[in-house]
Parts: C-alpha cells; sequence; structure tokens
C-alpha cells in the first residue's frame, strides 16, 4: 500500500486515494472545432511510460480534492505531488537521476 | 390544519440496534443524539468565521464554540454542527454571513449517523479499519479528517484530549460501521 | 507412550504443566512450551507424513518455519482444523487432534508408496510429459487424477469457528526478529522513546540464545541475557513486542504485513480473535530475521530421523528432547560441532563426519574430540539405511581431488545434518532491494536497499554473536535516528563452512536419490535433467521441476537447487540469479487475510429507512449494488409473477406505493450551477425555472451515455439532482473532476445528499387524492402543480422536495422527505391510500411498468455504447449549446454512421413467450454460422396492462425496420417476433398529466 503526499492533507494511505490517469491532458477549449484525428488523440490516447509519470490522483476518502504527481511506475516511488493547474518542481529527466 | 395523529416521528437507523454495550477493552461504543449538521463548501478567501463557526483552522482540524462544531475537511468544505432545534436558526444565520460570497449550505442532519467510540483503547479499536496513525503526536485533540473504516467511508472527529472520538457515517452505512466498531473491539482480546 | 527421548532435565519446557494430544488416534503426552515436534521426539515418533509425489516416508527434519516435511492436520475442536501445519511451529495445546497425512489407508501402510518404485517415471516435467495426449484423456482421466493426487492436506469444509482481527499499526522503528540481532536493535531504537514494534515468528523470544548451550553475553548465560533485555523492553511504554508474530509480506513504502497467532495455544479463546493481521506502516524496518541451516544432498537424505544439524541441537537444548540416542552428525561446516558437544553432554553416542579435509577445520575440531566425540574428516555421505527411520549413515573417506575410499556403515538411529548456512533475505527481497553474491559465505546477502530498511545480523551474512549484537544494536539507533553504539562481550560462535551442493558419492548416478527439495520430491537428478532439457532460467527449472514451490517455498532447497543448476550450466552461481522472492513467508490463514470482513461485515449491506417496513411486509429483495431492494411484496400463496402483475394492474388502475430512497442525488449550488448543469448534461438548464424539472442524460466525454435522472430546480442558485441507484457515486465523482480539473473557474459546489432524503414514489390514477389529506403548504392542483413541477412544504409536518414525476406513465409523485421522517410518512401514506386499494411494489413492477412506457433504464438498454439517438433520446440535446461533456464525439463517424443499433420494441408471434433478456436478434435463421446478428434483447417481461408479453431490444437500424419481422434465440431455438414501436402503453401520454 503506497503513502501518498496528498497536496493538503500530508501522508496519507493508498486506499484513500483514487488515480486518474495521466495528467495534463488538457479538454480542449473548443471540442467542436477539433479534427476527428485529433479528438481520438484526446479521448484515447494515453502514455504508458517505464519510469517516472505524470498521473492524477484525487484524495477521494479525505479531502476530495484532486491533485498532480509524478511517480515512478518501477520503483513505485512517489517523486513529487502537486496541486491541480500547477507544474512540477522537478523536470521529469531530474526525477530519474 | 393536519392531524395531530399525522405528524411524522423520526426514526434513526440504529434505534434498538445500538444500545450502548460495554465491550471487551473497556470500549464503548453508542449512537449519539441527533444534531443538525450542514455541509459547508466556500471558496478560497473564507471568513474566519461564519455565524460563530470558524472556519479559518488548518485543514483536518475541528473547532468547537459552545455548542457549534466546524471540523475543516478540505480547503473549501466543512462539516458543521449544532443544536438539533437550531437547525433552521444556523442556516440562516450562515446564509446571512455569506451572502456576498459563492457558497453552498445544505443540510446533511439526516444523511449522517454520530457514532462515538470512547474507552482507553478506543484508538486501537479505530484502527482495526481505519489506516490512519491516530496516536496523540498524529491525530491530537482538535483533528477531524475524512477517511476509512473498514469498507465505508467516515468522517473521523476528535474533539478533546480524552480517549473519545466521533464517527460520522452515512446513514446506509451505518449498521455497517456500527457493527465493525463492535466487532473491533473483540479484536482487542487476547488470550487470557 | 511415555517421553522416553526426554532428558532427565533441562530445556525451556515447564515440566509441571503435563499436556496431551492425539496423534493418528494415540494419545501423546508432552509438556507445557513443546512443539509438536519436539513432543513427537520427545515420543520417540519420527516418522509422521508420507512425501507429495512418491509417498516415501519422511519425519521431522527441523525445529522452525523451514521445516518442509513434518506437515500435519490439526484439529482444535469443530470448525477448527487446519492441514498443512508444520510440527515444529505448533505450539502443543491440551486436547489437539492431529493427523499425518498423503497417505492411504494408513501411515505405515500407504497404497500411494508404489509410486516410489515408480520414480523414474516421475521424473522433472512429469506432468507436461505425460498429460498431454490424447486431447479427450483431459477431462476424464488426467485432471480428476492430477486434482485427487495433488496437494497436500484436505481443506476444511465447514466454515472457521473463529474470529480473526485486524489492526492498522504506525511505528518509528519496526524490528523483525527478536534473536540476538533484534533484541540488541530493539533496545538501541526504543532507547530513543521512538515507537518501536517488535516482531518475532516463535513463541518465544530470542531466537537462537534460547538453545544456547556454552553462551553468554557481558559475562551472562544467553538465556539470562534475553530475560533481563526483554524487561527491559517491556517497561518500555514506546515498544510493542509481539511474540508468535509472523512478518509475511514486506510492501510499498514500509507497509509491512504480519500475522500475529493470538490464542491458537490457549485451550479456550473466551472470544479472543485466532489471529490478528497486523498492517504496520514502519518509518524504517530493521530486519534481522536471521539464517537457515542448508542440508546436505546424498541419496536418501530423507529417511525420518535426519534432521537439520543445529535443529537437533535446539531439541536437545531447548526442549530437552533427545532426538536419538546414537547420532551422526554429517557436516561440511563448523557449527555442528557444537551440535555435536551439546548432543553427547546430554548423553548420546555421537559421531561427526566432515566433508572437510583436516586441514580445513578450525577450533571446533579440538572441542568435538576434547569432549569424546569421535570425528571422520574428509568424509563424504553414500547414503542411509533404514526405511521408516535411519538406521544408518554410509561414509566414505574422500580425497581433496574427490577419490572415494571404501564405505563404512555408522550405526545410528539419527543424523543431523548440516551443509552450511543461507541468510534469510526474503523479506529484503520482497522489499525490491537488490542482492549480491558474497562468494566467501556461499550467499546471497542485501545489498542496495531500496525502502527505508536495514539488513543485519545472521541475514546479513553475520554469524558471530558480539558481531551480531553490536551491529544490531547500532542498526536500532540509526533506524531511530540516533548514532549511538554499545559493545557486546559474547562467546566466539563457531562459524564457517565448506559450500557443498551434492556429496561425492561412488554410487550409480542414474540410482541415486538425494533430495533437494523435500516438500516437493525434487532430487538433484531431477534439477540435472530440466537444465539438460533446456531449462536455464532459474525461474523455468523452479517451475518445471516444482522445486521451492508449494508451502515452505524452498527455504532449505534454494541454494542447493541454484548450486546445482549453476554447476551443470558451468556458470558463475551469481549469474544464474535467485527466482523471486514473494510474499507470504510462511503461510498465511485465509482467515487471517479476511479479518471481520465475513457474515453481515462482509460488505455494507445499505438499506433504506422504509426497509424494516418492506421485511414486515414480506417484501423479497433484491440487491442493487451494495443496496437491497424490495424487489416484489408476495401476498399469501402468490409467487413472483403473480405478485408482480397484481402490482402492476394496480398503479395504474388505483394507486401504488414505491421506495425510491435508493436514488442517487446530488446538491448543485452556487451562482454558476446551471452553467454548470449546460455543460454536464445535454439538455438546456439555463432557462428552466425553478420549481421545475427536466429529465437530465448525462453522456461521457466518448458520446455515450452515462447516466440519467430528473434533475429539480430547486432555486436560481440550486439544483436537487438525481441519477441512477447504482450511478450515484460515479455521477458525482464524474461531475467533481470536470468542476476541480477542467473548471475550476465556476462558482459551484456538489454535496451528495442521497442519504438525506427519502424518497417515496407514489404512482396512479389515485396518487393525488392519496396524498392529499397529508400534505400542507402546497397546492396539488393539476394546474396550481403540472407535471415535471417540484414544490416545497411539508407532508405529516415534515419539510418535504414534492416532485410531480413519473416513471410509470401515470399521475405520480416523488416525495423527497428527510431520512429519519421516511418510515413515518410511509406509513401515514399507507394508511391514506388504503381505501384506494394502496398497494405496495417494488423494482420489479417498477421496471415492467416503465418498460410498458418505453423508458430505458441506463445499463439495461444501454451499456457504455449507446448514443442519445440509439435510444430515441436525441430530442433531449440542446442543439443550440457550443459545447457540453459528450457533444464532440456525437459527431465522430462511427456515431453518425448507419447501421447503429436503436431502441425497438419486440412482440413474439407467441404472445404468451417471455423473451430471455440478452438474446441475439437475426433477421434469417437459416442463414449458415457465424450468423449476422442485428441486436439483442435489452428488456423482457410479461405485461398484465398490455396483456402480453413485450421486450424492448436494441437492433441494427431497428427504426426502419418498424413492422418487419425477425427472429430471436430462445432455449428451443428461434422465434419469431415482430419489431414495434417501444412504447406499449397510453402512447399518447395522457394519463401523466391528470
Amino acid at each position: 500500500m503506497l503513502l501518498i503526499d496528498c497536496p493538503c492533507c500530508g501522508l496519507r494511505p493508498e486506499t484513500e486515494f483514487r488515480c486518474g490517469g495521466q495528467a495534463h491532458v488538457a479538454r480542449p477549449e473548443k471540442p467542436v472545432d477539433v479534427g476527428d484525428q485529433d479528438w481520438s488523440e484526446y479521448l484515447f490516447v494515453r502514455a504508458n511510460p517505464r519510469g517516472v509519470h505524470a498521473e492524477r490522483w484525487i484524495h477521494q476518502h479525505g479531502c476530495g480534492r484532486w491533485f498532480n504527481a509524478l511517480r515512478d511506475t518501477v520503483s513505485d516511488r512517489f517523486v513529487e505531488t502537486y496541486p491541480m493547474g500547477g507544474k512540477p518542481k522537478s523536470t521529469t529527466t531530474e526525477a530519474r537521476a | 390544519m393536519l392531524d395531530d395523529s399525522l405528524y411524522a416521528r423520526r426514526v434513526s437507523p440504529l434505534d434498538g440496534a445500538a444500545k450502548p454495550a460495554s465491550l471487551p477493552g473497556g470500549v464503548t461504543v453508542r449512537q449519539l443524539k441527533p444534531e443538525a449538521r450542514f455541509s459547508l463548501r466556500v471558496k478560497a478567501g473564507a471568513p474566519a468565521d461564519a455565524a460563530g463557526f470558524a472556519l479559518d483552522q488548518k485543514i483536518n482540524s475541528i473547532v468547537v464554540r459552545g455548542g457549534r462544531w466546524s471540523a475543516r475537511l478540505g480547503p473549501d468544505e466543512w462539516l458543521i454542527g449544532g443544536p438539533e432545534a437550531d437547525a433552521q436558526l444556523i442556516a440562516e444565520e450562515v446564509e446571512a454571513t455569506l451572502r456576498d460570497r459563492p457558497h453552498s449550505l445544505v443540510s446533511v442532519s439526516h444523511r449522517n449517523v454520530s457514532l462515538e467510540i470512547s474507552g482507553a483503547n478506543a484508538a486501537i479499536a479505530l484502527n482495526a479499519g481505519c489506516p490512519l496513525d491516530l496516536s496523540d503526536a498524529a491525530f491530537p485533540a482538535g483533528s477531524a479528517t475524512r477517511t476509512l473504516l473498514g469498507k465505508c467511508e467516515i468522517v473521523l472527529i476528535r474533539a478533546g484530549a480524552e480517549p473519545s472520538y466521533r464517527v460520522e457515517v452515512w446513514r446506509s452505512f451505518s449498521t455497517y460501521a456500527h457493527g465493525f466498531l463492535v466487532e473491533a473491539a473483540f479484536g482487542l482480546q487476547n488470550a487470557a | 507412550m511415555a517421553q522416553h527421548f526426554r532428558l532427565p532435565s533441562g530445556g525451556r519446557i515447564d515440566r509441571s504443566k503435563p499436556v496431551s494430544f492425539t496423534f493418528n488416534g494415540s494419545k501423546i503426552e508432552g509438556y507445557q512450551g513443546d512443539t509438536l515436534a519436539s513432543a513427537l521426539l520427545a515420543n520417540g515418533v519420527h516418522f509422521v507424513g508420507r512425501s507429495f509425489k512418491y509417498h516415501r516416508p519422511r519425519g521431522i527434519m527441523s525445529h522452525g518455519s523451514d521445516e518442509p516435511s513434518a506437515l500435519l492436520s490439526v484439529s482444535r475442536g469443530p470448525g477448527r482444523t487446519d492441514p498443512n501445519n508444520r510440527a515444529s511451529v505448533v505450539e502443543l495445546r491440551e486436547g489437539l487432534v492431529t493427523k499425518s497425512q498423503n497417505h492411504w489407508p494408513s501411515l505405515n501402510f500407504d497404497v500411494g508408496a508404489v509410486n516410489d518404485l515408480f520414480s523414474p517415471v516421475f521424473v522433472a516435467g512429469f506432468y507436461y510429459k505425460t498429460f498431454m495426449w490424447p486431447r479427450s484423456f483431459w477431462d476424464k482421466v488426467y485432471e480428476p487424477f492430477i486434482r485427487a493426487a495433488a496437494g497436500l492436506g484436505v481443506a476444511p469444509d465447514v466454515p472457521d469457528a473463529d474470529r480473526y482481527a485486524n489492526r492498522h499499526a504506525h511505528c518509528d522503528v519496526l524490528v523483525v526478529g527478536m534473536g540476538p540481532t533484534g533484541l540488541a536493535a530493539a533496545l538501541a531504537a526504543s532507547e530513543t522513546g521512538k515507537r518501536v514494534i517488535v516482531a518475532d515468528e516463535q513463541a518465544e523470544p530470542g531466537g537462537s540464545l534460547l538453545h544456547a548451550s556454552e553462551e553468554t553475553i557481558d559475562g551472562k548465560p544467553a538465556a539470562e541475557w534475553v530475560k533481563e533485555t526483554l524487561a527491559v523492553l517491556d517497561a518500555r511504554e514506546n515498544v510493542i513486542l509481539l511474540p508468535r508474530t509472523t512478518v509475511f509480506g514486506y510492501y510499498n513504502h514500509n507497509h509491512v504485513a504480519m500475522t500475529e497467532r493470538v490464542t491458537d495455544h490457549v485451550v479456550d479463546p473466551k472470544g479472543a480473535p485466532r489471529e490478528r493481521l497486523w498492517q504496520v506502516r514502519a518509518g524504517h524496518v530493521v530486519i534481522a530475521a536471521g539464517s537457515l541451516e542448508r542440508p546436505l544432498v546424498f541419496a536418501d537424505n530423507d529417511r525420518p530421523g535426519v534432521l537439520l544439524a543445529e535443529s537437533v541441537r535446539v531439541f536437545v537444548n531447548r526442549y530437552g528432547v533427545l532426538p536419538g540416542r546414537k547420532i551422526v552428525f554429517a557436516t561440511s561446516g563448523a557449527s555442528a560441532y557444537q551440535a555435536a558437544v551439546d548432543a553427547k553432554r546430554a548423553g548420546a553416542h555421537v559421531t561427526i563426519s566432515d566433508l572437510r579435509l583436516e586441514a580445513d577445520c578450525g577450533p571446533e575440531l579440538a572441542k568435538a574430540r576434547a569432549a569424546g566425540v569421535e570425528v571422520l574428516t574428509a568424509h563424504t555421505v553414500i547414503g542411509t539405511v533404514g526405511a521408516k527411520r535411519v538406521k544408518g549413515l554410509i561414509v566414505a573417506p574422500v580425497t581433496g581431488a574427490g577419490a572415494i575410499g571404501p564405505r563404512r556403515t555408522l550405526d545410528c538411529d539419527c543424523v543431523g545434518i548440516s551443509g552450511g548456512w543461507t541468510p534469510t533475505v526474503h523479506l529484503f527481497s520482497q522489499s525490491r532491494g537488490k542482492l549480491a553474491y558474497d562468494e566467501a559465505l556461499d550467499a546471497f546477502l542485501p545489498g542496495t536497499s531500496a525502502q527505508a530498511e536495514t539488513t543485519v545480523g545472521a541475514s546479513h551474512g553475520d554469524y558471530d554473536l558480539a558481531r551480531c549484537l553490536t551491529a544490531g544494536y547500532a542498526a536500532g539507533a540509526k533506524a531511530a535516528g540516533s548514532a549511538a553504539t554499545a559493545r557486546f562481550e559474547a562467546t566466539p560462535t563457531l562459524k564457517g563452512f565448506q559450500p557443498v551442493r551434492v556429496m561425492p558419492t561412488d554410487a550409480n548416478p542414474a540410482k541415486v536419490r538425494a533430495f533437494i527439495d523435500f516438500q516437493n520430491d525434487v532430487t538433484a537428478k531431477d534439477i540435472k535433467l530440466a537444465v539438460r532439457e533446456g531449462f536455464q532460467s532459474i525461474e523455468h527449472v523452479k517451475r518445471y521441476t516444482t522445486t521451492g514451490m508449494a508451502t515452505d517455498q524452498g527455504k532449505m532447497s534454494n541454494m542447493n537447487a541454484l548450486g546445482i543448476v549453476a554447476g551443470q550450466l558451468d556458470r558463475p552461481l551469481p549469474s544464474v540469479g535467485t527466482t523471486t522472492f514473494r510474499p507470504p513467508y510462511t503461510p498465511t490463514t485465509f482467515g487471517a487475510l479476511v479479518g471481520p470482513a465475513r457474515d453481515a461485515l462482509f460488505d455494507p449491506i445499505r438499506t433504506t429507512p422504509i426497509h424494516d417496513w418492506a421485511v414486515e411486509h414480506g417484501a423479497k429483495f433484491e440487491p442493487v449494488s451494495l443496496w437491497r431492494r424490495a424487489w416484489y411484496f408476495p401476498k399469501a400463496g402468490e409467487d413472483m409473477h403473480a405478485a408482480v402483475a397484481r402490482e402492476c394492474k394496480a398503479v395504474r388502475d388505483g394507486v401504488g406505493v414505491f421506495d425510491a430512497s435508493t436514488l442517487g442525488k446530488i446538491e448543485v449550488v452556487g451562482p454558476d450551477a446551471a452553467e454548470f448543469m449546460n455543460r454536464m448534461y445535454v439538455n438546456p438548464w439555463l432557462k428552466l425555472e425553478p420549481g421545475k424539472c427536466r429529465y437530465g442524460l448525462m453522456l461521457k466525454e466518448d458520446g455515450y451515455i452515462m447516466d440519467d435522472g430528473v434533475v429539480a430546480r430547486v432555486a436560481q442558485d440550486r439544483f436537487h439532482v438525481t441519477t441512477t441507484t447504482g450511478g450515484a457515486a460515479r455521477v458525482l465523482n464524474h461531475m467533481e473532476d470536470y468542476l476541480q480539473t477542467e473548471w475550476p473557474d465556476l462558482n459551484v459546489f456538489l454535496t451528495s445528499i442521497t442519504e438525506e432524503w427519502a424518497v417515496i414514489a407514489v404512482q396512479g390514477p389515485k396518487a393525488r387524492e392519496t396524498i392529499a389529506p397529508l400534505v400542507s403548504d402546497i397546492d396539488l392542483s393539476p394546474e396550481a402543480f403540472p407535471h415535471m413541477a417540484m414544490r416545497e412544504g411539508r407532508i405529516c409536518g415534515a419539510p418535504t422536495r414534492l416532485f410531480r414525476v413519473s416513471f410509470t406513465g401515470e399521475l405520480g409523485f416523488e416525495i423527497n422527505v428527510p431520512a429519519d421522517y421516511g418510515r413515518a410518512v410511509w406509513e401515514a401514506i399507507y394508511e391514506s391510500g388504503r381505501k384506494f386499494g394502496i398497494t405496495p411494489y417494488g423494482t420489479e413492477t417498477m421496471h415492467v411498468l416503465r418498460a410498458e412506457k418505453g423508458y430505458i433504464i441506463v445499463g439495461q438498454e444501454t451499456d457504455g455504447t449507446v448514443t442519445p439517438d440509439d435510444v430515441g433520446l436525441a430530442g433531449m440535446i440542446a442543439k443550440a449549446k457550443a459545447d457540453f461533456v459528450g457533444k464532440r464525439s456525437l459527431a465522430r463517424q462511427d456515431l453518425v454512421a448507419s447501421g447503429r443499433k436503436q431502441l425497438v420494441g419486440l412482440f413474439a408471434d407467441d404472445p404468451s413467450l417471455v423473451l430471455e433478456e440478452g438474446a441475439q436478434v437475426v433477421a434469417d435463421p437459416n442463414q449458415p454460422i457465424p450468423m449476422k446478428m442485428l441486436g439483442h434483447v435489452t428488456s423482457s417481461y410479461d405485461s398484465p396492462n398490455v396483456g402480453r408479453s413485450i421486450a424492448l431490444a436494441v437492433v441494427a437500424d431497428g427504426r426502419a425496420l418498424m413492422g418487419t419481422s425477425l427472429f430471436v434465440t430462445t432455449p428451443g431455438g428461434f422465434t419469431r417476433v415482430s419489431v414495434v414501436d417501444p412504447v406499449f402503453f397510453d402512447a399518447k401520454g395522457e394519463r401523466i398529466n391528470a
């Protein structure tokens, strides 16, 4: 069971959280203007890296807030967590080092 | 006028089931009397106080003032409570105070059932299903947070220093939560 | 039997407390403090089971959790029987009923033992080679045979009578093991005041110090040091000492799982749990789990009476039991000498046969000889003599070059074998730490840690007592953030061994069965065969030969197996690597993992405020997600069909009452509430007036229907949203996701009010008259309160949000009252409606009534690939809206293509035939297989109001097929149906506006 650093609540057990997949996939401002190919990319295509991955998590059974996290998919180590709309401090390359 | 005999009386989901029982480990589990409770949401920039309810405490803590208490569960979320008879008054006062700010006040008095578990081993019993560190250092008096108890979500409140915890649970989960705490007390026992 | 092998004194058993139990029906006596193994040995019982594959006689080999062979069925009473208990770890308790396993009809005479004669057939990969063909043999012959022959004990077939507890705990330092290293670590860590948990799998803390004979620590006898140390630890409030607690799993972020055996050792648990599962989150973990002795590999090394050398020492010193009167220690290292000296002192006739050359031996040699032990150095072991008990050990001199001299048989009734030591790195490896091979120690040692963890002492290949204590202390201090150190004086430990894979032999290698894995009956020959057949990865060898599998997970066998594979491949051992160590370290009961989650606590069962009334009125219930919903209300003598038919008629002819409390409800509040609703639902919301309701349809971003429900606008900035019962949490999460992550600028808040309100649906022509006497502050007249309106007022004095809505097509109300009032208001309505024959109805009738009207149920007519247009709801979409979730996707090529499945009604030619839900629809039943499937039946009922069976279906281009005939599969073959409009009743919708 992972220990996840919620930006609001601090370190809390994984069972209180839910993962929402890849982070920083913004919904297009005007979806009707988006072409079929781009729209299908937005809907269905996600990264699945071996290594540091930016993910969305929600502290479902805690403060109820969504946030972002950098997690190493190999070691399950969390590099950092940061609020929605924010940017990570570490670049993924640094995090991997 | 409605005939007196037609006035509805309240029935709690735990009526009859949750008589205070002395359980192993010196733990007592009981249902608390009905109280007025609201979910209050105010965006960033909330005032320090609304109608006597503190809003400026840090996340995951509770402030009790007189008969009114407010538990901050998230950056823009509070669970507030007060005497049942004051429900209308609380709603009016809070609405009046926050009139000029985007907010939401929704009654959850009937949604939530309040249980109390107390006794020297209460925290250990809670830890049968609650994965949080409930030691005095990690969860001191004045703590309040949403978390899990076994397979249901609860709001766990420790208002004072004594080993007494309030468990707020949605009503349809209350029989489960109550049964879980009673079983947890049995789980405290060791070989004689 | 009278404990003939119990020593007259010594040991840590309590001789004042005799304890009796049965083994295969015979009453046997031991003492408090014994394990089953020590009590059996005290009575001279070595032969306790038959092996898995060959049914060879097997005895007790070890004193601890690595025991591969002595697996017993243990019963502590009804509902308290377990198979596959290691005799070496089960504490003796009055009245235990124990039985040997894997034999028929009896332990002494076992038919399955013929397998031993056919052993050349049962070679590595036997299953894979034999059970291959013919295909038809698999179901009838091979599988039943494998199932009967496989497995060890028999699984219990009655419910477990015990209680199991669960506990989450947090500490700064978790120390695994209470041997010298662990105790020293615990002392140091707790010195700082930090929270420390110390766990050890044995009943008594102390580890190897419990069988120390001559060892002293700081001048005190080792056992005395243990006692004093435990007293110190016990007195510290920041320390939790957990004996009988196996740390079995090391997971992410220092989440460690362990099982505490709470009451197995007492006769009456008095309601206390049998076991307690601890889930510990530790700041730092100190692993001081010790090491495991390796057996020697030689022919017939599996005879009962052959024990690990150190185990002989444990039985002698700790339990006061002499495992044999004439003991030969066969070894390739020093530690067995101490066992020999102790056994000699206890009165046994002792000989040592050491593979090492005299010059390679250390001070142990002189020590043993001084004690009067005969030592044969430079001797190999060729094999054993005996059948159900070892009678002799065949040894022969061997030169450094490997030449073997004349054989000699040493008479004995017990053999202690030692092939050196393997550090217990299981937990370290589970923590994802990287192992590093140490050539000098011939062992894999903990290398780079992956978590906040330190492995120390024998687990780290340190076998000297004083060094273990010193290193343990330092590791404990460091784990607690202190730099404290301590020096310990202790008796030097006899250590060092010469690694050996298979003992040199002069026997025909084809005939030698030298066991590597005693539990799985894997021999050195099997492993060599697997390598010859091309299995080079140790993981493949493991699965092909089964070495290292089953309950002991190869604790004894791993290093020997690895060594043989490396030798066969002629590769260095570290390049072969180890198999992956996975939790649990030792077998864990299902009870401990399940904990309190059984019976009423298996899952929360959610019930409504009206549930008890329904129970009292004979309702049958159905599960809907976690809810239990009233399904139908049979009267005496009615079956489901009759009850539902009656309920269906009653609603349309008079009035029915239905508990809709489980509907999901969300209060959407804030200045931007309407804008938010506009984005989340396909419908238009900005102009909906307060006091009005609208049917809302919600899509996922992919354009498919996700949920639906009636939404009321309570005030300009407040909506009361309803969802499906099963969709409540999903819809709230979906809304919250968009609100927080896509539109955080919107001033709107979401609150679940599912459980704040009980919902009572009163439906039928008499609905208004039924509720009118109870309602105050609301004008119920059709003009003042039309269909799809919502009013706030009171009912029975309780506040209500009264919806005039209908899921039946009748005049209807859905009465929301604060949940605690639900039952009382329900009862008042029931009383009030009596004069109209009010009928409570359940979910089945609700389903039929809505199907009569062609109303969809999300999840029944839809399956996550259905668009609004597919089910005829395209008209709900606010075309003028620039955007809403799912809008863009509705223009995807596949969603606008022809040939999509569309909602239609079906009438079977036979009006009494109720089609099966899920049945496939085809155009031509005579077309060749595979047929072209046009769609499937989604709902199907007998409809009393329509007067025949009705069905809803989704069919490719179905709306263009109105009036045509299609065919539907039934258990009896195809049946013909005609495609009809999906609204079967009151097509003009007049009744709803009454």
